[in-house]
């Protein structure tokens, strides 16, 4: 029910301000239900993980958020003159467009070239300024679009699997890298992620996905909802054992404690 | 022959030929960062349409090859928008619908007793060029480039990513719909220079060169004025000196700087 997926999305931290809030958003193309019942609030300083399996309308929600599709019913309200920074998957820049990363940077022609440097050196890329966008490899690729983003001073930072493709210390040090913007800039995160381990570390709030939101809560919390391991349960074991977590298997196994910041709600469709 | 080129024909043609290469240099940019080198082309063969309708009318070809040239962009811009047929289908339609259309005007209108010179419209007519045609350009020509420094940023941007652009703010389809105008108004002016059916190459031919030449969106836009000034020189001044039909001359110059380009930077 939308009403208990709001309260169980909302924060109590009365210091954060709500930068975006959906209220019980559907999606719907050519008949088909992507997305139902979304209610969440995004607020400013906190970082939030959206999981889900592939399907579950991840990306479909991002872009809602947005602004980039819309709604088929229910409301998307952005705070006045949100600032938003939007990192996609991925860039392809065409490759018979000469532009290098500065030019990138500073498309708009408001950024000298020592903030735009000043902002590759804070995502540990100050080399690439002078490089061919075509030249970058995926990893930087992801910086460079974080250092975009961040050069509109957001409000909110928006990454869509912003760690696809690395390996997992490129994937560490990035999501050090946000923690860290988030402390810097204080500005909300959200970002869509696969990678359940490593995200749940850098993470204040998971939320689960699945054309609805199955599960919300601290990433302790949802890691051991009964929402969570139906969805993620044998992947969860299998990413444990491979990263050596064997010692925590037992919290994973199935002995499922409710607890308060997560909710169980009831499914309106079935889950494959 | 050369008794009859008088000075002042030399300058109107060259005057009027940089006129053209000033704004295809950074629209065929655009055109090539965006791929939209068959929309150039859909313009161009609905600009025969409009010179037959302005002819037809009593009216200046510019000015019935502009009003086309928009009209296309609009029906595209509309047909665009309900997204079950793909560009490059759409623009297949369009053209094709506005040739044989302008082939039919062309026809009633000559059956009436107009007489019209198919070929200079088809090839351009450089050397034709008087003083109002070169107010008119020049005129077109400051508008346009008006227009485009306003709109490049979000223009590069797009380029690059469009949902970038729009997450940042650019209105995506405003500044698409602008510059189609834009690209309209420039087949407008090179009718006179290189005519109908080479107009595409003219946007295509320079900037494809220039970007071999430069490391950043603007750098490429620049030299792709300078390709298309070399190129002009090159094609007129071989039309005067071998009597060559000056417009296939300046897209053959601009051609030759395309390969030399490629092959000497390959050294």
């Amino acid at each position: 029910m939308p009403t208990q997926h709001q309260k169980s999305a909302s924060n109590t931290d009365p210091e954060n301000k709500v930068l975006l809030a959906a209220d019980n958003v559907a999606y719907v193309v050519h008949g088909k239900t992507i997305l139902t019942d979304i209610s969440l609030q995004l607020h400013s300083k906190e970082i939030i993980t959206l999981i889900g399996p592939n399907g579950a309308g991840k990306t479909s929600l991002i872009r809602i958020l947005l602004g980039l599709s819309h709604e088929t019913s229910g409301t998307v309200v952005r705070g006045d003159d949100l600032r938003i920074g939007y990192v996609p998957q991925r860039v392809d820049v065409p490759k018979v467009m000469p532009i290098r990363v500065y030019d990138f940077l500073n498309v708009t022609g408001q950024h000298d070239i020592e903030r735009c440097e000043q902002m590759l050196e804070e995502v540990s890329c100050a080399y690439l300024l002078y490089s061919p966008m075509q030249d970058i490899s995926g990893g930087e690729m992801q910086r460079v679009l974080l250092a975009r983003a961040l050069l509109k001073k957001p409000q909110l930072l928006v990454l869509d699997e912003p760690a696809s493709g690395m390996d997992i210390i490129g994937q560490q040090a990035l999501y050090n890298t946000i923690r860290h913007i988030r402390d810097k800039h204080d500005c909300g995160i959200l970002m869509v992620s696969h990678d359940l381990h490593l995200v749940m570390a850098s993470t204040d709030r998971v939320i689960c996905l699945n054309s609805h939101i199955c599960c919300t809560g601290h990433p302790d919390d949802v890691s051991e909802h009964p929402e969570y391991l139906k969805l993620f349960g044998d992947a969860v074991e299998g990413l444990a054992l491979y990263s050596h977590h064997h010692d925590h298997e037992h919290d994973l196994s199935g002995n499922i404690v409710e607890s308060e910041h997560c909710h169980s709600c009831e499914h309106h469709q079935d889950n494959k | 022959m050369a008794a009859i080129f008088d000075d002042s024909f030399v300058l109107y043609a060259l005057a009027a030929g940089i006129a053209l290469a000033l704004v295809v240099g950074p629209l065929g940019s655009v055109v090539v960062w965006r791929r939209m080198a068959y929309f150039g082309d859909t313009l161009a063969h609905a600009a025969l349409l409009g010179v037959a309708l302005a002819v037809a009318a009593d009216q200046l070809p510019m000015a019935g090859v502009s009003i086309i040239g928009v009209l296309i962009a609009v029906v595209l811009f509309w047909l665009e928008k309900q997204r079950d047929l793909s560009t490059d289908t759409l623009l297949g339609i369009l053209s094709h619908s506005a040739l044989a259309l302008g082939l039919i005007v062309l026809s009633v209108i000559q059956s009436q007793g107009f007489n019209i010179n198919l070929m200079s419209y088809l090839f351009g007519d450089l050397l034709a060029v008087d003083q109002s045609d070169l107010v008119l350009m020049y005129g077109s020509v400051v508008v346009i480039l008006l227009v485009f420094s306003q709109i490049l940023s979000p223009l590069i941007s797009m380029s690059v990513n469009e949902e970038l652009a729009r997450v940042d703010g650019v209105s995506v389809e405003k500044i698409r719909f602008v510059f189609m105008i834009l690209l309209a108004l420039v087949i407008a002016i090179a009718l006179k220079v290189v005519g109908i059916l080479l107009i595409t190459a003219l946007l295509i031919i320079p900037a494809a060169t220039a970007r071999l030449f430069s490391k950043s969106p603007k750098q490429m836009v620049l030299m792709s004025v300078l390709m298309a000034i070399v190129a002009v020189v090159l094609g007129l001044y071989s039309s005067l000196n071998w009597d060559f039909p000056t417009g296939p001359a300046i897209v053959v110059a601009s051609s030759l700087l395309f390969f030399l380009s490629r092959i000497f930077s390959r050294v």
